[in-house]
């Protein structure tokens, strides 16, 4: 049996009298790409925060990358990779002063990042890109970018809120093939997305309602139990029985 | 959120690792962003030279004709006093009048002075002469201190000559500002400016920073990231500090060379009172930074909470003793009133430590108050 490197049960985060996150449960293996869908206002954001260390949750317990999500927070942070929805770049700093940034916010030495970086660059064929700033780049290439940067230091898992919006599907396909890559190396994938298209890609993935999650399976495994050959129509689906809008 | 710092031995390389990223990245924005740039360095020129020449009363190169129909000792000697004195530039005399009033419609004299025919023989026989001031009122305020200038000095003439003429005679003058070579006004200006430079770049530079990150959602990835959140404002502050260092010294050498305001007192006391008000003025922006989440929002509140006090109730303009009482109350917590003090009284009164370790003791006060401020409002924000 594979190691889990998520692990939640009853995950719950309450604002106020509103529940953004009510009771959920579930765990990631390791190496698996793990889809985290729901419509706008599901609390696919909030839930991910969470296991981010970023926000305490109201209640029910979790370890990611083997450490208590309440108490050993800093840790996690340390083995994670996290890309925000927004931007997470620096646009008016260079390719490779965003990377040194980063690398050393994680602690890397001058060295390995130096040799990281050339090695990186060489990866995107983004070579005669290192000293552009970041500002001057297709949106494409900074999503790239920012993927990598956010795996720059080797992390057990990394977290995707909505890596390719605005992006056209070309690029989307690439950016998946370094998602792919990233798994192929051991690293976990935890991704939110809009696009049911990709949703296929994942090896599991997860439908947030409400709040709850209302199914988690492969895809292969969701199309079947809901009698329908789309990921969109499982969505659709489960999606109307929402009353938050 | 806190978690015991039983860490590896390598924490501490780990935390210097982040804070060195951090604070070049910080260098680097302030580098790439010219306009910012500008405005930082251009900021206490602008204001030393605005103040320290433009919001002057003192006039100079007052550009002056004399018109004497019937030159005589008593008119040459006036004229010759009015022409060496430094203030005023002789453009010549005129052979009329017609020609003087021509010269001023055309702006080139400030100021036109003519005697009456035949004066040294009135003041002799009569015991009064008379003399005519022209000054070119276009520009009211020039004028009518162009006017005072020349007034007075002839009164000096009045007063050197009393005994070799014998009979008292007059000249009539009207004395309505004092002489004031107006050095006295950069002695106020020049700790004011300090202040109000020292708060726009730490308190709003500093606050816009850090908003910055929060609308572009930089800051989630910093919160997500091992870097801790001390750290992060911690290194934010430095470039700011650094460049308000760099400011102060060029509002110090302004001020010493172009203005001459001296340092009477010790330069040492001087860069601790700067460094005391400088960490006062950062923690307020970090204090700011904590109640707004847009840069706009950051820029207007650190400008009304922050700025106009430092015009208004610092002393720097209006004095303090001058205030109605509810005013002058409301001085005491601002900031830059402490800082106008203790600079006033080391660069200008020479005075020692032992003078101003109330308003410094003020300053780290305020300091720690606004600290603590900030970090309960950043417990809440982070849960």
């Amino acid at each position: 049996m594979r190691k889990k490197v998520i692990e939640v049960s009853n995950l719950t985060k309450k604002f106020g009298n509103f529940t953004a996150v009510d009771h959920i449960t579930f765990d990631v293996d390791e190496g698996e790409i793990f889809g985290f869908l729901g419509a706008n206002g599901a609390g696919k954001t909030t839930a991910m925060q969470m296991l981010c260390g970023i926000s305490m949750p109201t209640a029910g317990e979790g370890r990611v990358a083997g450490y208590d999500i309440i108490k050993e927070n800093e840790l996690i942070k340390r083995n994670i990779g996290y890309m925000s929805q927004k931007f997470s770049l620096y646009e008016d700093l260079k390719v490779w002063e965003n990377i040194r940034l980063f690398g050393g916010i994680y602690g890397l030495s001058e060295k390995e990042i130096a040799d990281k970086t050339d090695e990186l660059l060489k990866r995107l064929d983004f070579e005669q890109e290192r000293d552009t700033l970041v500002k001057y780049l297709p949106l494409g290439w900074k999503q790239k970018l920012a993927f990598s940067v956010a795996i720059f230091h080797e992390p057990k898992i990394v977290f995707l809120d909505e890596p390719t919006g605005g992006v056209d599907p070309a690029m989307r396909r690439q950016f998946w093939e370094m998602i792919y890559d990233a798994a192929d190396r051991g690293i976990t994938v935890f991704v939110t997305t809009h696009y049911m298209d990709e949703a296929e890609y994942c090896n599991r993935v997860s439908i947030m309602v409400d709040g709850h999650i209302e199914a988690l399976d492969s895809p292969a495994a969701l199309r079947q139990q809901f009698n329908t050959d789309s990921m969109d129509e499982v969505f659709r689906k489960l999606a109307r029985k929402a009353e938050r809008f | 959120m806190r978690f015991s710092e039983n860490l590896p031995v390598k924490q501490k390389d780990f935390k210097m690792k982040q804070f060195i990223a951090f604070v070049n990245k910080e260098f680097l924005h302030i580098i790439r962003d010219n306009r910012t740039l500008l405005i930082i360095i251009g900021i206490p020129i602008v204001e030393i030279l605005l103040f320290g020449f433009a919001i002057n009363m003192e006039v100079q190169n007052i550009k002056v004709a004399f018109y004497d129909p019937t030159p005589d000792s008593v008119t040459q000697g006036i004229s010759e006093r009015i022409k060496q004195n430094p203030y005023f530039s002789n453009m010549g005399n005129a052979q009329s009048m017609d020609e003087m009033e021509e010269a001023m419609r055309k702006g080139k004299l400030d100021l036109a002075v003519v005697y009456q025919q035949n004066f040294q023989e009135n003041l002799v026989h009569s015991g009064q002469a008379a003399v005519q001031l022209l000054a070119n009122s276009s520009d009211p305020n020039r004028g009518s201190i162009a006017a005072t200038y020349a007034s007075a000095i002839i009164a000096g003439y009045q007063r050197d000559n009393m005994d070799l003429v014998q009979i008292p005679f007059q000249i009539q003058t009207e004395n309505r500002m004092i002489y004031n070579p107006l050095m006295k006004s950069s002695y106020m200006f020049v700790p004011g400016i300090m202040g109000l430079v020292l708060m726009i770049i730490c308190t709003i530079m500093t606050s816009v920073s850090i908003v910055r990150e929060k609308e572009r959602g930089t800051m989630e990835v910093l919160l997500a990231s091992p870097l801790k959140h001390g750290t992060m404002v911690f290194a934010k502050t430095i470039p700011y500090m650094v460049i308000s260092f760099i400011d102060f010294i060029i509002i110090l050498l302004l001020s010493y060379f172009v203005l001459g305001v001296p340092v009477n007192g010790s330069l040492i006391l001087l860069f601790l009172v700067a460094l005391i008000y400088i960490s006062l003025t950062l923690t307020y922006g970090l204090t700011v930074s904590t109640l707004v989440d847009k840069q706009v929002n950051a820029v207007i509140f650190s400008a009304i909470t922050a700025m106009i006090p430092v015009l208004m109730l610092s002393g720097m303009i209006f004095p303090i003793d001058n205030m109605p009482g509810v005013l002058r109350s409301l001085s005491v917590i601002v900031p830059a009133r402490w800082f106008i003090e203790a600079v006033r009284k080391v660069m200008i009164q020479g005075q020692g430590f032992f003078m101003i370790w109330k308003e410094l003791l003020i300053m780290i006060g305020m300091t720690l108050f606004l600290l603590l401020l900030t970090v309960a409002n950043t417990k809440k924000r982070l849960e």
